[in-house]
């Protein structure tokens, strides 16, 4: 049971490191705004949650258990959120999505 | 000797967003990757504590999540209205 939580909790926290270096990549690279709104969120939601869950699995029960489960929740409520109002107030100031660069771009590697 | 290499990975994230915050075109661009790289920031301080063994990073984490949600929103508010109070 100790070396089956042990692998478990590597596995998760190696899984949450790898989203959030993609979700890095992916802000760093992606073409427009509301293309770089999607590594963000992959990077908020599956990196924070699986890397703490990857620390919940390997720290003894007891008060770091309930610290770990109250910063999964709020993070999973705040940072929706603060997408959310950011694609919001984007597309009320006017902003498009820009398609044309993705279609020229596709066409050319063909 | 694992948790070390991890934790360099999370700082050269860190550094790649820390770029788009320079170079965004526009302001809600660097919104978003500020966004970004407070949750970064509170990835790389509950890693810390399990460095540490210590379990108080983990209040600090908690307080890092809520202060960053209020600022985004705050942010937002201001460049949206440019102002913080009423209208």
């Amino acid at each position: 049971m100790e070396d089956f939580l042990n692998i478990a909790g590597w596995v998760c926290i190696v899984a949450g490191i790898f989203s959030m270096f993609t979700g890095a990549v992916g802000i760093w690279r992606m073409p427009d705004f509301f293309a770089r709104l999607h590594p963000a969120g992959i990077n908020d939601s599956a990196g924070l949650t699986l890397v703490l869950l990857g620390i919940l699995l390997h720290a003894e029960f007891g008060f770091v258990t309930g610290k770990i489960i109250l910063l999964i929740l709020f993070s999973m409520i705040t940072s929706a959120t603060a997408c959310h109002a950011l694609a919001r107030a984007a597309i009320h100031s006017g902003m498009k999505p820009q398609a044309k660069i993705l279609t020229r771009k596709r066409k050319k590697n063909v | 000797m694992i948790i070390s290499i991890i934790i360099s990975i999370i700082l050269v994230a860190m550094a790649l967003v820390v770029l788009r915050v320079f170079y965004g075109p526009t302001t809600y661009d660097r919104i978003l990757a500020a966004n970004t790289f407070g949750t970064k920031v509170v990835v790389l301080i509950a890693l810390l504590g399990y460095l540490a063994e210590d379990t108080m990073f983990l209040d600090i984490a908690l307080i890092y999540v809520l202060i960053n949600f209020i600022t985004t929103i705050g942010f937002l508010k201001y460049f949206k209205h440019h102002s913080l109070g009423k209208e």
